[in-house]
This record gives structure tokens, sequence and C-alpha cells, in this order.
């Protein structure tokens, strides 16, 4: 029941506290009490925990990881290929099949 | 990838490919381990995750998991069931709580079953709608049953201040919020449980900030890596106190930075300071009393408080689960639910005998409904 979701502000209303998100295509309201008015703006990525923003996703931070990852993936896919290749080269059946 | 997207957010740190990788190089590394690597994950949450995308069996032998007590759920004793059950029967009363505590049976029967017999029991998508409920019933007393960890404590916090702000009058708290460090010092206290890493819960440390576990790596010489929810985060997780082992360390790792500082939210910690303050005694489910490991109200709100208020109504003898349930005994990794005797027997999701059996955030639970672990 902890689990929170990713959501994305897109209206903020300053006189009842409340910021309209949306969480895949999903629009919900969520209560700004738990936050600093001066740290979520709309655009920005928040958790939703039953009705209220917990916090705001560091957006860089998230980018990184995930480029790291990708990064990685890359390098593996590569080094995949130049064995395939290196295997190709050093195949026992070569022209026999 | 420049500007973030919300589906990378969800997809990106769930890419099957990713966690192939992850899980590929927590397997070379874990060549290196001496000891297998008992991983207790504190969070329900991170049960769920670990059971759902099978990463148990992507993982090599020497690490295992062993499901912590973190689930609001499971742990709520039944004599306080027996008091959400007791309130819901008063005269003219609303009683309000959150998700899966409707179903949880208590010592006779559950929420759900005193629903079906007419009365008003409600769950609530969220804590807020308290307000509107006792606005809108002004001649009813209207009782929130609160539950939680460390994560869900602000919610009420923010729904007292209201409550006191606004001067309504018909809006209790029956308060049953929890705290995860004394828990797992109990569990860890007698020296015999086998866990020797942690993964620390995601959203309860946005709340807290990791710096709740700093004691930890101290105190029983373990890495805790503090991750996220999705697989990804599990496995890189795992990945960092694998490194720690290797290299001889035991520290306090943050791998879900993008949400988790060492701080955490402070506004909600002052909220909750403001209205609340550690219980003396509470009685967890499946491991017992532990002291100081939840909240209660401040005395300047007796006036809102329903144990008090109510207190002569409420049953206060313990009603433990049943003898032969050994959820206590799993909680420490020194048995797994098939050595329990009536596992999937007598003891199944739609008759939980014990605690771990009664959410899906629970061992039991979890192993029951995951068919491949069952063997
Ligand atoms: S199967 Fe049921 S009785 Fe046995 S340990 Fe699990 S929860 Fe307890």
């Amino acid at each position: 029941m902890c689990l929170s979701i990713p959501s994305k502000v897109i209206k903020i209303d300053e006189e009842t506290n409340i910021a309209t998100v949306d969480t895949m295509g999903i629009t919900r309201q969520a209560g700004l009490e738990l936050v600093e008015s001066e740290d979520v703006k709309v655009g920005d990525y928040v958790l939703l925990h039953v009705g209220f923003i917990m916090n705001k996703i560091d957006e860089v931070d998230a980018l990184e990881s995930l480029k790291v990852y990708t990064e990685i993936l890359e390098k593996l896919d590569e080094e995949e290929r130049a064995q395939a290749v290196l295997d190709d080269d050093n195949c026992e059946n070569r022209g026999t099949t | 990838m420049n500007e973030l997207q919300l589906k990378d957010l969800y997809d990106g740190f769930r890419d099957p490919k990713t966690i192939r990788m992850l899980a590929k190089e927590i397997e070379e590394l874990a060549k290196g381990l001496d000891e297998t690597l008992n991983i207790m994950e504190v969070c329900g949450g991170h049960t769920h995750t670990i059971m759902k995308y099978g990463l148990p069996q992507l993982l090599p032998a020497n690490i295992a998991f062993i499901h912590g007590p973190g689930c609001p759920v499971c742990i709520m004793p039944k004599e306080r069931i027996d008091h959400a059950i007791a309130l819901a029967k008063m005269e003219n009363t609303i009683l309000l709580t959150l998700g899966d505590m409707i179903r949880v049976p208590g010592s006779k029967t559950s929420l759900a079953v005193e629903r079906a017999a007419g009365h008003d029991i409600r769950a609530l998508y969220t804590p807020m709608d308290a307000l509107k409920i006792a606005k809108e019933n002004p001649d009813k007393k209207v009782v929130f049953f609160a539950i939680g960890f460390e994560t869900t404590t602000p919610m009420t916090s923010a729904v007292i201040k209201h409550t006191v702000d606004q001067g309504i009058k018909n809006l209790f708290f029956h308060i049953n919020h929890v705290l995860v460090p004394p828990a797992v010092d109990a569990i860890m206290a007698d020296g015999k449980a086998k866990i020797n890493a942690f993964i620390g819960p995601s959203h309860v440390s946005v709340i807290t900030g990791a710096k709740i576990y700093a004691s930890l790596p101290e105190d029983y010489n373990t890495p805790v890596a503090v991750s996220g929810f999705e697989p990804v985060d599990v496995l890189q997780g795992i990945l960092m106190m694998v490194r720690q082992k290797l290299e001889g360390r035991a520290e306090l790792e943050i791998q879900y930075t993008r949400a988790v500082t060492m701080e955490g939210n402070l506004k909600a910690q002052q909220l909750n300071d403001t209205y609340m303050r550690p219980r003396a005694h509470f009685r967890w489910r499946g491991i017992g009393d532990i002291p100081d490991s939840a909240l209660e109200l401040r005395p300047e709100y007796d006036y809102l408080d329903a144990e008090k208020l109510f207190a002569d109504i409420l049953p206060t003898e313990p009603i433990d689960d049943h003898k032969l349930c050994i959820c206590g005994t799993i909680l420490k990794g020194l048995a797994k639910p098939m050595d329990c005797k009536v596992f999937g027997k007598a003891c199944t999701p739609n008759s939980p005998l014990g605690s771990c059996m009664v959410s899906s955030e629970g061992s039991c639970n979890a192993y029951y409904r995951y068919a491949g672990v069952l063997g």
C-alpha cells in the first residue's frame, strides 16, 4: 500500500492548495500540504501517495540513471556483435555448410 | 534522451534488458562472496516487486531474500482490528480507513463482514475525504482508523491539522502509525536472524530521509541500500550491497537518489511532530510488543483521540495468531513459509491464520500466489 506513483503536475490551484496531476493519462487531484509551495511547479514530476504530493522527483538524476543503463546496454550489444563476428571467423565448419 | 517523459519513469526502470544485464552482473560478482547474502527487504512494496518480477529465480543461489514486516495491514494485531470493529458498531457512526484493512480478520469478524451487515464502513482513496465526510454528516461521529508506516503518517497529520484549524467537531482519529527502525531492531535483537544486508524502503525514506537507517550498518555490520520500487532499482541496490561486501564495507547507500535524500521531507516531518509522539508500546502482529515502535496523538489533542474518548468500549486483551503460526521465525530468515505445517492448507489468503498470509505484501501470501516458488 506504500506504492506511490510518478505523476506530472499540470495545474496548481493556489487558493485550494490542490494540484492537478497526470498519472499516465489519468488526471487526478493531489494535496500540496506536504511540500513547500516554491518547490513544486507545473511540469514537475512528483510522487503521489494517497492523494498527496510527497516530493519532487529529481529529473536530472532520473535522466542520468537511464542514460547510464542505456550506455551499458549499448556497450554490451557492441561486444556481442564483435563476438559474433569473431565466432564466425573461427567457425570450424566455415564454408562447409 | 534529453527530456524526461513520464513514460520513462515507468518503463525505464522496468526494462527487461536492463533487468537481465544487472542480474548477470550480480551473478558474476556474487561468485566472489564468501557467504550467502541474506537480504531483508523491509518494505512490503519491495516484496511485491521481487516476487512479481521473479528476481529470486534470476539471481544466483547465494543471493537470498528474507521478506520483512513492512506491510501496515499485516502487522496490525487482531485486538486493534477489533477496535475498528467496535468503533464501527457504535450508534450513529461512520468508520473510515484505507485499502486492504477492510478485509483483514480480527478475532471474530472483519470490517468487510460488518459492512455487509449494515454498518457504515468506508475505504478511502485519500485521508482528505475524511474532512468532507465529517462535514456532510454533522450529526454523526466519523472515526478515521489511521494506518501505515512513515509514508502515510504525514497525510494523517495534514487531515488532523485541517480538523483543528477548521474546528471540525465530529471527526476523531484512531492512530495506528508504525515505525520502521524499531521493527528492524526487534527482528535483529536476539542475534539469531540470518540477515546480513538490508534493502531500505523507498517511500518511507522519501518522508523520513535515509538518515533513519544510519545506525544499522554499525549495529549489525550490514550494508544498507535504500532502493526504489522498480525491478531495476532493486537489482541496482543489490549490486551496491554485493560490492560493499566484496570490498569489506558496511555502509548506508542510497540507490533511489531521484527521490530520496539523507534528510527527507522536513515539512512532513514537522507536521508529524506537531500532532504525534512516540507511543510507549505497540504490539506487532507476528513479532510481539516493540517499545516506541508506533505513534499516538499528543495529549493536547485528546479531544480528537478515539482511543481515549471511546476507551470504555475498546477491548484491551492482546490476541495472538494461531499457535502453529511461525511468522516471527520466517521474518528472521530462520524458516520459509513452506516450513509451516498449515501453509496453503488451513492457512490461505482467503482465510489467513497468521500475519504473513494477510496481504499481498506478506511473505506467506507472496509464496502462495506465485506458485513457481511452491516447487
Ligand atoms: S502459513 Fe499462515 S500460519 Fe503458517 S506461518 Fe504463514 S501466516 Fe503463519
